[in-house]
């Protein structure tokens, strides 16, 4: 069945985040050959449509306004529900972000409709729309099908492929006004501790430290890997409780769920909560000292040892790797 | 201050997981407080311990939830609130659970609502958003600090590690990220006093809703296990031939990098 999708593209610092891409691509299997429509919501977005339509969406419309230049609930539900009345989609796409996450229910339940959280995968299957999400921490997936209403779903970044981008691709933008109005929470202040560097849930590898990484400091061997790889740098709980990392690297449960292609654990045990937020993760490696730690349980490969010998040791053999590439 | 925390009963996440029958095997399985609920309920106390008013902890679920509303009692909650679905509902997602929450509150005239930002189970963080819109109150989610003072809040949010301090007011709904304070384990005499507590159970008839109100909007239709890893390989020998045997391994075995 032909439906038309909306797909709520991303902005950070200016740029579209790769899970715009992805949410198209799942807005395509959706949309089982209607159209799929990308929405971008900021002060001012006009620049970025093109990406989404290099990335497949057949159309982009944008509503612009200064009190929309930080996301807020109020804010950015109120210029959705101005698309989603002008358009009515039969199908909506988020990223399972923060913004996602924050915003998607409260649509939800304006329009009184299911929503599918976490979706990893979705296929066209017996004349239905099949949503694959992780449940319990991640230790089981259920399927699941909308049985009412609007097909309604947010994505967890990093695992649906985007499509290839086409830059020949055109397509029509266009502006719907929405008058936003009693912003009921006021942003006063942000305080950014998001690391330079490589974006964490779009990362190809991550190098992750623990509490067995003892300091700050010990947090460089671990730089040192994830430049020589192109990765980039994650740690657990332990880690950012203990003051040796931001609480911005975190991955787990309560903070970013990541699924790169390689994942480095060094001096990490391995808590149900940090495998929540990386048990997907394609490739595991475990670096501990404790040969009974947690982490080997899900982890591909595993060296028993002290993580400071370990992970140079790992750095010069990978750029021996690169050079003879 | 009329304060009502959200509390889901859930499955410990941390016990092994099995399927029978299609479902999650529940049997012998350890049961708790959500963990995001626990800090919710502490923020509850805390801030009713500061301003003076009443804590209601509310859940939707069966007979069964007794006893994590019993629990919360004795860590300091006032009143406890079992909405029981057993004899009603067959099936649910969050609009049904959100649904029965709103009608029950609504005209409860709450200054403030904490609920966990997360079920560890159902992991969906769909309830607490849809109960405020449906209250048509205001929310903040993933909030490691609260600040009340009169009829205005100042809340810091945490987005993926950045933080935001936002100023809004009440009433109010928030939904606790790990951080926001450290709950306490229920003591001695707490739990004495839980015992006489009021634990209330209401049924979706008390709360005017129909089965056909609540209705799912969405099924699940097969749950599963993630196929079962082949046991990882640990690697031996001297440290410097498995670093080597490593780097060749995801090299050209799984070709990672
Ligand atoms: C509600 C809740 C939410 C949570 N959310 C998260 C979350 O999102 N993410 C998260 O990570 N945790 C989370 N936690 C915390 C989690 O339970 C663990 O406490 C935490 O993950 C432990 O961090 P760690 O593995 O670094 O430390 P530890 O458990 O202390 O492990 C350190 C490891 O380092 C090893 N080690 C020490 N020295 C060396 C060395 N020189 N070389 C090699 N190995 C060494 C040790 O053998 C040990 O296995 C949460 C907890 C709760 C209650
Ligand atoms: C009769 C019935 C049968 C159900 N059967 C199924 C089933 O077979 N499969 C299935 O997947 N789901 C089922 N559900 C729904 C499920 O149990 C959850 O209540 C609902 O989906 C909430 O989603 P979540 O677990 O993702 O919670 P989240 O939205 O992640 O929870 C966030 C927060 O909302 C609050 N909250 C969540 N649930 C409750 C609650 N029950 N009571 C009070 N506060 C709560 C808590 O503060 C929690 O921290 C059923 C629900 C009912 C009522």
């Amino acid at each position: 069945m032909a439906r038309k999708v909306l797909v709520l593209g991303e902005v950070r610092d200016g740029l579209l985040r790769n899970v715009s891409f992805e949410a198209v691509a799942a807005g395509k299997t959706a949309a089982e050959g209607g159209e799929v429509i990308g929405v971008l919501i900021g002060d001012s977005v006009s620049a970025l449509t093109q990406g989404m339509i290099h990335y497949g969406a057949d159309r982009v419309v944008t509503v612009e306004d200064e009190k929309l230049k930080q996301y807020t609930s109020d804010g950015f539900s109120q210029a959705l529900m101005a698309v989603i009345n002008s358009e009515s989609p039969e199908g909506l796409i988020f990223g399972h972000t923060a913004l996602g996450k924050d915003l998607a229910p409260k649509i939800a339940a304006k329009m009184e409709s299911g929503l599918i959280s976490d979706v990893t995968s979705l296929e066209e299957a017996g004349g239905n729309l099949v949503f694959t999400r992780p449940i319990y921490s991640g230790k089981a997936f259920e399927k699941k099908i909308v049985t009412d209403g609007i097909l309604f779903a947010t994505i967890r970044p990093n695992n649906i492929a985007p499509l290839e981008k086409d830059e020949s691709r055109s397509g029509d933008v266009t502006s719907v006004s929405a008058e936003i109005k009693e912003l009921r929470t006021i942003i006063k202040e942000v305080v950014r501790k998001a690391s330079e560097g490589v974006d964490l849930s779009e990362a190809k590898v991550i190098i992750a430290g623990g509490r067995g990484v003892k300091s700050e400091e010990g947090f460089e061997p671990l730089k040192e890997l994830a430049a020589v790889l192109n990765g980039a740098v994650g740690a657990s709980r332990g880690a950012c409780d203990a003051d040796y990392c931001d609480y911005s690297l975190q991955i787990g449960q309560t903070g970013k769920v990541v699924t790169p292609d390689l994942y480095i654990a060094c001096g990490i045990s391995g808590a149900i909560q940090h495998l929540a937020g990386m048990s997907n993760s394609k490739v595991i490696v475990a670096i501990n000292k404790d040969p009974e730690a947690n982490i080997f349980k899900v982890a591909d490969y595993g060296i028993v040892g002290d993580l400071f010998e370990v992970v140079p040791m790992l750095t010069e053999e990978f750029k021996k790797l690169k050079v003879n590439a | 201050m009329n304060i009502y925390v959200l509390m889901k009963r859930t499955f410990d996440t941390e016990e092994k997981i099995t399927i029978s029958g299609g479902k999650i095997n529940e049997d012998g399985a350890e049961f708790i407080i959500n963990p995001y609920d626990e800090y919710a309920i502490e923020e509850a106390i805390q801030v009713r311990d500061a301003q003076g008013g009443e804590v209601t902890v509310v859940s939707v679920g069966t007979e069964e939830a007794e006893k994590q509303l019993r629990t919360a009692l004795a860590m300091g909650v006032d009143k406890a609130v079992l909405i029981n679905t057993e004899d009603d509902l067959e099936d649910g997602d969050p609009f049904t659970t959100a649904k029965i929450l709103s009608e029950y509150l609504k005209d409860k005239d709450a200054d403030l609502i904490i609920g966990g930002n997360v079920a560890i189970d159902g992991g969906s963080g769909q309830v607490g958003p849809r109960v405020a819109e449906l209250l048509g109150i205001t929310y903040v989610t993933t909030i490691t600090k609260l600040e009340i003072s009169g009829s205005s809040a100042t809340v810091v949010r945490d987005v993926e590690g950045d933080s935001e301090v936002i100023e809004t007011s009440l009433p109010l709904l928030v939904t606790a990220q790990q951080g926001l304070n450290e709950p306490r384990y229920p003591s001695l005499p707490g739990i004495m006093k839980a015992k006489k507590k009021p634990l209330d159970e209401l049924e979706l008839d008390d709360l005017g809703l129909d089965e056909d109100d609540v209705e799912a909007k969405t099924k699940t239709i097969e749950i599963y296990l993630p196929p079962k890893k082949e046991a990882g390989k640990v690697l031996e020998g001297e440290l410097e031939d498995q670093v080597k045997e490593l780097v060749n391994l995801l090299h050209t075995e799984s070709k990672v990098v």
